[in-house]
């Protein structure tokens, strides 16, 4: 092969291609090479300087995240003079970090502690300098233990990446350090991209697991989980299964394990959003009104846009989020049903998500003045309930979800994953255009991976103009190409995160590019054998429609909302 | 070849911003670079303690300076040109150099205060509205500079003798920044080899007490005890003496840590927490030297920029004064 490059690590030969830094390749080929602030959707940093090798015939140490390695380079990874180094790097390091090891979002899984193993460092060997930082909460979803922070400015780059900015590097008392931007044009969107970029547990999600375990002791509460189409292949990863392995059956056993009283599916609702979203989109085109139509399944994605691009809030779709729909319809039409008050009902939804936090403290979404939703675990919360109530997911025999929201289809499975919003809602649009069941129900040009996807997608007569984007930053980009060109699209799917929902801020550390791939295929395998992959194919959703949404008002009320201009929300 | 090209080479010019780079070499190699465009930056940043000499020259020889720029444009066609000054130096030195360039496309930038500022990736970054941080490299700013462009970037002194070089007029000198406490402190003009004793000698700075003397900037200069001053001034050239009876190192070593600390840019370990760690270290009464040592060493081998790599220059001399 023309790129294809040999090189020498400890003595063995490796290949690599062309470009590739030393520490790719060696990631490549189970090389160890400790490093923390190192982040492949990241530009090398080059910061915590323990990925140092030495490379023969050249003078001093290298970073092998920054370093190309050239054909023919001869490197060594371990002797005493790095090990020396990187010692010394790391006792500097957990000079700054303030262990809190056993409070640690991070406990089970710290890069950082397992390093001090294995380099034997004496984490008191020098006093703790950030003694007395602030820990910080933006919004109600994100934590920022600034005493934790190792300075390796991930989150800052990560939040410059998303388009938002919202990190600051301020000189204070000799030290040049992270903290959250007091510009007043800039504000959180809670996103969570930080946290999965954050290799030193100072940033986390704002810990909901004791609330929870307090409703589930509490007799008088009739807990209800409800759990997000993407977090059944990323769960398992916690328990050390394969990634993208679909635990859906195990995490419902999970569930009624740790006392839930009914276990439901989100991606029920997603059918539901589907068809809203669909007749949203078809009444649109017909009556002429705002177009392109975003999407607004995403949180962070809309806050986005009512801080950053508030002339676009008539873009967006007033088709509520699919846990929003979920916990409102589990608190009205569930709760007349099974003749239980809805005010004794608590509401738990499980998300890849931190905006999903925020989403849920929004007052518009209020029906008869209950939340729909009480509470939201990420995935990694989830695992530390799982945990806390000695539930294995390896051994748990798995388990169905219950009725009336338990049977979703392929359509509400692959909201997970980028494009999949859009290819559910083109599945029912060309159905509903067209009256027929198209033969065409996978729409592969809008799958993958990549940041930004476009596509033509022809029904009937109709010509969609479709953008598939993830990364805030990257729909960013959509919008200024909205403002130049107004008819440049006609519908837009924006998630926050990279890949969609199974990239999300609040899914298992590590997520890159790969883990990304592996956790939407599992999604989009799962589709694959299911039965029903037209949202409008669903017998819940047929029913629900028949028995509870037969009216515009109470769609409306159930399955609609609306945005306004938002103000910066944290300023410290 | 290039006339100007080979009257550096013939010259043997070398950069007086302190690395002592071949001018020539520099040249030649951002003039073989491709790029959309190229830029010539001219460091007037100056930030090392105690030497003052491009400050001399921004003062004087102007003129001679913006020739020397300009030159370099020319000769590797370059787009536009920047001058990066010392905060001070912008504001003093500004609108008379504004004068000079007239309609040429040359910009004043000025420097923040951070001793790091002066690093040349970091110039391009601030030049770009980017943050203060050195790059990785390679590339080197001869090939991705300034917007990812080949990039030439000279301190004053050398562009002052590359118009000097150019007109037939250099006579292997070069300009010494002397102070401390001696009684003709100044700026001097003398050749390129002369020893330091003869320098103090020449200048009638031959202390008449015990002394020991910083040579090359006050932060990254290397420390010289009077036995060993015969040898050339290094560095960017500057001599500073000490009284060696009277004066505290301690609180000349913490005084260092501390342009240090405010100076860098604290993107990597060994030098944000290595030098604070080194400050504490030397506050303690009985100094563990050892532990210091290894500071030292991570510092030299494992920072990210030469900033770090210089930093335990003036410490390590520091304590040899201290051990004689």
């Amino acid at each position: 092969m023309e790129n294809e490059i040999k090189i020498k690590i400890n003595n063995k030969d490796y290949f690599g291609i062309k470009n590739e830094t030393i520490l790719q390749i060696a990631r490549k080929n189970n090389v160890e090479i400790p490093s923390l602030c190192e982040h492949s959707d990241l530009e090398p940093k080059a910061s915590c300087r323990l990925c140092l090798v030495s490379i023969e015939g050249r003078r001093g140490f290298f970073t092998s995240c920054s370093t190309i390695a050239e054909d023919g380079m001869v490197i060594t990874t371990e002797s005493d003079e790095i090990n020396q180094l990187r010692k010394k790097n790391l006792e500097l390091l957990f000079a700054q970090h303030i262990e809190r090891c056993n409070v640690c979002v991070r406990e089970v899984d710290c890069n950082l502690l397992s390093l001090a193993r294995k380099y034997k460092v004496d984490l008191k060997k020098y006093e703790d300098r950030k003694v007395g930082y602030p820990k910080i909460k933006f919004g109600p979803s994100i934590c920022f233990d600034s005493s934790k922070c190792i300075d390796c400015r991930n989150c800052v780059e990560m939040c410059e990446k998303q388009g938002v900015g919202f990190f600051d590097l301020e000189s204070h008392n000799s030290f040049i350090e992270v903290i959250p931007s007091k510009d007043p044009k800039r504000d959180c969107t809670y996103c969570g991209q930080c946290i999965i970029h954050c290799p030193s547990g100072a940033l986390s999600e704002v810990d909901s697991v004791p609330d929870v375990e307090a409703a589930l002791e509490d007799p008088e509460q009739y807990v209800v989980f409800q759990i997000a189409p993407s977090i059944r292949t990323a769960v398992g990863e916690e328990f050390g299964m394969d990634y993208g392995k679909d635990v859906t059956g195990q995490i419902f056993a999970g569930l009624r394990q740790v006392g839930a009283k009914k276990v439901f599916d989100v991606s029920v609702a997603a059918d539901v959003t589907t068809i809203e979203e669909a007749n949203e989109l078809i009444e649109r085109i017909v009556n002429k009104k705002t177009l392109p139509m975003f999407t607004s399944c995403c949180p962070a994605w809309v806050k986005y846009v009512e801080f950053y691009y508030p002339e676009f809030i008539p873009n967006l779709t007033t088709v509520r989020s699919p846990q929003t729909i979920l916990g409102g319809l589990t608190k009205t039409y569930f709760a007349k049903k099974e003749n239980i008050d809805p005010k004794k009902i608590v509401v738990v939804s499980v998300m890849p998500c931190t905006a999903k936090k925020y989403e849920i403290t929004r007052p518009e979404l209020d029906i008869d003045g209950l939340k729909p939703i009480d509470y939201v675990l990420t995935t990694r919360e989830l695992f530390r309930l799982f945990k806390n109530h000695k539930v294995d997911l390896e051994s748990i025999a798995p388990e169905i979800g219950d009725t009336p929201w338990d049977e979703p289809t392929g359509a509400g499975i692959i909201y997970g994953a980028s494009g999949g919003v859009t290819e559910s809602a083109m599945r029912t649009a060309a159905y509903k255009l067209s009256g027929q069941k198209v033969k065409r129900l996978q729409f592969n040009c809008i799958r993958g991976m990549e940041e930004a996807k476009e596509a033509i997608i022809e029904i009937e007569d109709v010509c969609l103009k479709v953008a598939v984007v993830n990364g805030l930053g990257n729909a960013k980009k959509i919008l200024e190409i909205l403002k130049e060109n107004p008819k440049a699209y006609d519908y837009i799917e924006v998630m926050a995160c990279y890949g969609g929902c199974i990239g999300g801020g609040g899914q298992p550390i590590p997520t890159d590019k790969t883990i990304r791939t592996l956790r939407a295929q599992g999604l989009y395998n799962i589709d694959e054998i299911k039965n029903e992959r037209l949202a409008d194919e669903s017998p819940t959703v047929k029913k629900l429609y028949e028995e509870f949404l037969t009216n515009k008002e109470i769609q409306h009320k159930i399955c609609h909302t609306h945005y306004s201009q938002k103000q910066k929300e944290n300023n410290f | 070849m290039n006339d100007i090209i080979s009257k550096l080479k013939e010259s043997g010019l070398t950069g007086r911003g302190g690395a002592g780079f071949p001018t020539a070499t520099k040249w030649e190699s951002v003039m073989a670079a491709s790029g959309e465009a190229k830029y010539v930056i001219c460091n007037a940043s100056e930030g090392e303690p105690n030497v003052f000499k491009d400050g001399f020259i921004l003062e004087n020889y102007p003129q001679v300076l913006i020739e020397g720029i300009i030159l370099a444009m020319e000769t590797v066609k370059a787009k536009a040109g920047y001058i990066y000054l010392k905060y001070d130096y912008f504001d003093k030195y500004g609108p008379k150099l504004k004068e000079l360039i007239a309609d040429k496309s040359i910009t004043l930038f000025r420097k923040p205060h951070e001793y790091i500022a002066g690093e040349e990736t970091v110039i391009c970054n601030l030049i770009e509205g980017k943050r203060m941080e050195p790059r990785q490299r390679p590339p080197f700013i001869s090939t991705a500079g300034l917007f990812g462009c080949p990039t030439l970037m000279n301190n004053v002194e050398t562009f002052y003798y590359v118009a000097k070089i150019n007109k037939g007029e250099y006579k292997n000198t070069r300009f010494y920044s002397i102070n401390g406490k001696i009684k003709n402190p100044g700026v001097y003009e003398l050749p390129v080899d002369l020893t330091i004793n003869q320098i103090l000698t020449q200048t009638n700075n031959v202390p008449d007490f015990d002394f020991f003397l910083q040579v090359g900037g006050g932060a990254v200069g290397e420390i010289l005890l009077v036995n060993e001053i015969d040898k050339p001034a290094t560095g960017a050239a500057s001599i500073t003496v000490f009284d060696k009876n009277t004066t505290d190192i301690y609180k000349m070593m913490d005084e260092l840590a501390d342009f240090f600390l405010n100076g860098n840019c604290d993107k990597c370990v060994p030098c944000r927490e290595g030098i604070y760690r080194i400050k504490t270290l030397l506050k303690e009464k009985n100094i563990d030297l050892d532990d210091l040592e290894l500071l030292f060493q991570n510092l030299e081998k494992a920072s990210f920029c030469a900033l770090g790599k210089g930093a335990p220059t003036g410490f390590r001399g520091l304590l040899k004064v201290l051990a004689n």
